[in-house]
């Protein structure tokens, strides 16, 4: 509980950002849902024959998993994209069916006598229906408002993913970093959120459905209506061309992302944004590419691999001439490495590899017969893992290695179950449990070189981007990458504190 | 005043009306009697346009109903509906004040429109103006279903089961404030009734229907002598016990 309050201490200003943003987005799409979903119900209640698919083409939507209803709003034109404009799209069309059924119901249970009552007294339809059908359905459809904006709430926080901010940033920062604390931090207040609209909501119900509510109402509508136009100019204001930073939803990317961002903030006067935890490469590769973010660190074997679907290479510099072209002809620009590469790496303890001289793969083949080996599942079995190292290098250990999970995997070399692994040359752990990686000296593995990504045209516009990140160019040795993973994995530190550190010893010199 | 000539009113393969054909002087009461599903309510639908019929003319002061705007011809045509079916989220005084608001009045007139008809039914506005429909009895109910019908003084009067709901000593204090405000009113008034005795009670004239015909038409002196079987039949009704021939006998 104390980590708890002391996390949203530190992070005051970001939570009510993220606060903010969560109930904007709610209050919007759910008004937006109102203004939509209202005359669809109208039309639903009075002409069943068009009502019925339109109430149905609503159910549908809300069988559509949220996560996977973003992705297939990101790639759409005008309402894709990664932002809170596509969040608002899914959030609306999941609101709406709420809002229509309820609207039909509470209109087609309005009493006979009163409609009949009505028709006699000369009303015209839309005189009845103002006059009499709507107010006295107002409870009904309340009520539907009601779910519509306590189910948005839970909507936004996934929303997250597709960087449209609110609390769900935290939830994804802690899943990535796997900390409890972090994902509390968020879904704390996002639940308190969501009992809140609720008993609002409902009190305004119960005030309603009494009699003599019409002045009561009159003010919360006017209220509603406030809120949610001011919600709309507070997003749609002009915000200044801020350069956009983006990153992918784990540790090491979490931390790129804040290291282009203060990299920029010390070295440039540019605005900067923070877009980071969104989601995996494909997401980030679609943001940089319509311009929702104007950089990310990628690293140049998944960019080969996962985002140009080109085979594996191994020499490191022909994979970033390769990517270096495929992304200049999509308008975008690679720049120098930071310096580490994210690439497999087979480990041993510190102690066996100063007492034999071992330091690189091809000695390996010498100890490989007295020692034991646990590997990933993956990692046995795809073609570029064991039985490829095993032939490139020759290897034959004790046994057949054995297979691990991922995570226990370190701990059981530390703690001498086994005597070689293969994990990855930037995990925390490396440092933390005193291991060390044998140089693949014949380049067996493919390269992962970290390499910023930037949207050319946002390069050529402000000049002196080029100039700051070249400070960063092979700085971010795998040591230092490892420490830093280690610091936010390992000891829970803030990311953006651990950067600090970094970018001050870098400035310093040492 | 209300003229029906030859009005025929189909609904699926039923006959509902067949060859009805009246009239209604202005300042008379005609009560429609007759058996459930006899074509009473739908005869009554016919007069501000609710329904149309399929052959036959319907007249209201002398002008085809269907040349008429049914928006303005209801505007202007008192209606009493069985279940009273006030409006649930106005009070007692904007549910009288509907059709005045709808024909846009001034406000002072409609609220010193509000408060005389009130009073005209026995509901002093003071008391009863900012009530709600739910604090009311059924009686209280009904005559503020009066007032509102009588709101803009229309000049006829179309009242469907107006007292149906009600309890009989209730009913019959309603009865003899109906007859008091019309000999002040003089409205030209069809009401609905499945009930001879109140039919007897209330109107200057009665018709009877039995399965979409008009089969008796005539006071209520003329109609007991009546040899009509359907006719009978609905005066035997009123002394069998199941309808109280006197206020505070038969079910009490």
């Amino acid at each position: 509980m104390s980590a708890l309050l002391a996390f949203w201490a530190s992070h005051a200003e970001e939570f009510w950002r993220l606060l903010g943003q969560h109930v904007l987005l709610v209050l919007v799409s759910t008004g937006l849902a109102v203004a939509i979903g209202v005359p669809v119900g109208i039309v639903a209640a009075r002409r069943p024959r068009v009502g019925a698919p339109l109430a149905g083409l609503a159910s549908l939507v809300q069988t559509i998993p949220s996560l996977a209803l973003f992705g297939f709003l990101l790639p759409l034109p005008l309402v894709g994209g990664i932002g809170a404009r596509t969040a608002l799209v899914a959030l609306i069309l999941y609101a709406l069916l709420p809002v229509i059924r309820t609207t039909a119901a509470g209109l087609l249970a309005v009493d006979r006598a009163v409609l009949e009552a009505a028709d006699a007294m000369g009303m015209t339809s839309r005189e009845r229906l103002l006059q009499v059908e709507l107010p006295l359905a107002l409870p009904t459809i309340l009520a539907g408002i009601r779910v519509a904006a306590v189910v948005g709430v839970g909507t936004v926080t996934i929303a997250a993913a597709i960087g449209a901010g609110g609390l769900g940033d935290f939830i994804y920062r802690g899943l990535a970093m796997v900390d409890p604390t972090v994902i509390l931090a968020g879904a704390l207040p996002a639940a308190a959120l969501a009992l809140t609209l609720d008993g609002v909501l409902l009190a305004l119900e119960r005030s309603v459905g009494r009699p003599g509510h019409a002045r009561r109402l009159r003010w919360s509508a006017a209220g509603a209506l406030v809120a949610i136009a001011g919600g709309i100019v507070v997003a749609a204001w002009p915000r200044p061309d801020a350069i956009v930073i983006g990153s992918k939803n784990f540790t090491e990317q979490v931390l790129l992302g804040e290291l282009l961002a203060q990299t920029l903030e010390r070295h440039t006067t540019l605005p900067v944004e923070r877009r980071l935890n969104l989601g995996g490469t494909f997401i980030c590769d679609r943001a940089l590419q319509s311009g929702d973010i104007d950089m990310y660190v990628e690293y140049s074997g998944t960019a080969l691999t996962a985002i140009f679907k080109q085979p594996v290479k191994s020499n490191a510099a022909a994979v970033l001439d390769d990517i270096r072209g495929r992304y200049a002809s999509s308008g975008r620009s690679v720049l120098a490495p930071l310096g580490f590469n994210n690439t497999f790496a087979i480990l041993v303890r510190s102690a066996d590899a100063r007492a034999r001289g071992l330091s690189r793969l091809s000695q390996l083949a010498e100890h490989a017969p007295g020692w034991t080996a646990g590997f990933g599942f993956e990692f046995l079995e795809r073609q570029d893992g064991y039985p490829g190292l095993a032939s490139a290098y020759g290897l034959r250990f004790r046994e057949a290695p054995r297979v691990m999970d991922l995570s226990l995997m370190y701990r059981a070399l530390a703690g001498g179950q086994v005597d070689v692994i293969a994990g990855d040359t930037t995990a925390g752990l490396i440092a933390a449990l005193d291991l060390t990686v044998l140089q693949d000296d014949r380049q067996y593995f493919p390269p992962y070189d970290a390499v910023p990504v930037v949207n050319a045209a946002t390069l050529l516009r402000h000049p002196e981007i080029r100039a700051a990140l070249a400070r960063l160019d092979g700085r971010v040795t795998e040591a230092a990458m490892r420490r830093m993973n280690n610091a936010v994995d390992a000891e829970k530190r803030d990311p953006a504190a651990v950067v600090r550190e970094f970018l001050d010893a870098l400035d310093r010199g040492v | 005043m209300i003229t029906f000539d030859g009005v025929w009113c189909r609904r699926g393969t039923r006959d509902v009306l067949n060859d009805v054909s009246f009239t209604v002087l202005e300042g008379d009461t005609l009560a429609l009697v007759g058996r459930s599903g006899a074509g009473k309510s739908t005869a009554l639908k016919l007069v501000n346009r609710m329904l149309v019929s399929d052959r036959g003319l319907v007249s209201v002061a002398g002008r085809n109903v269907l040349e008429l705007d049914p928006i303005a011809l209801r505007r202007q045509t008192g209606y009493v509906l069985q279940e009273v079916g006030l409006f649930p989220h106005m009070t007692v005084a904007r549910n009288v004040a509907v059709v005045p608001t709808l024909l846009q009045w001034p406000t002072d007139r409609i609220e010193a429109r509000v408060a005389e008809l009130l009073n005209l039914v026995g509901l002093p506005a003071s008391d009863y103006a900012t009530r709600w429909p739910h604090e009311l009895s059924g009686g209280q109910r009904q005559r503020v279903g009066v007032a509102r019908a009588l709101a803009a003084d229309p000049p006829v009067l179309l009242m469907d089961e107006p007292f149906g709901a009600l309890d009989p000593v209730t009913r019959v204090e309603l009865h003899a404030e109906f007859r008091g405000i019309q000999s002040r009113l003089r409205k030209t008034i069809v009401l609905v009734t499945h009930d001879m005795q109140e039919a007897c009670a209330l109107a200057t004239r009665i018709g009877v229907l039995h399965e979409g015909r008009l089969v008796a038409l005539d006071t209520p002196e003329g109609l007991r002598s009546s040899r009509e079987a359907a006719v009978r039949t609905l005066f035997d009704a009123m002394f069998d016990g199941r309808v109280p021939a006197l206020p505070g006998m038969g079910e009490i």
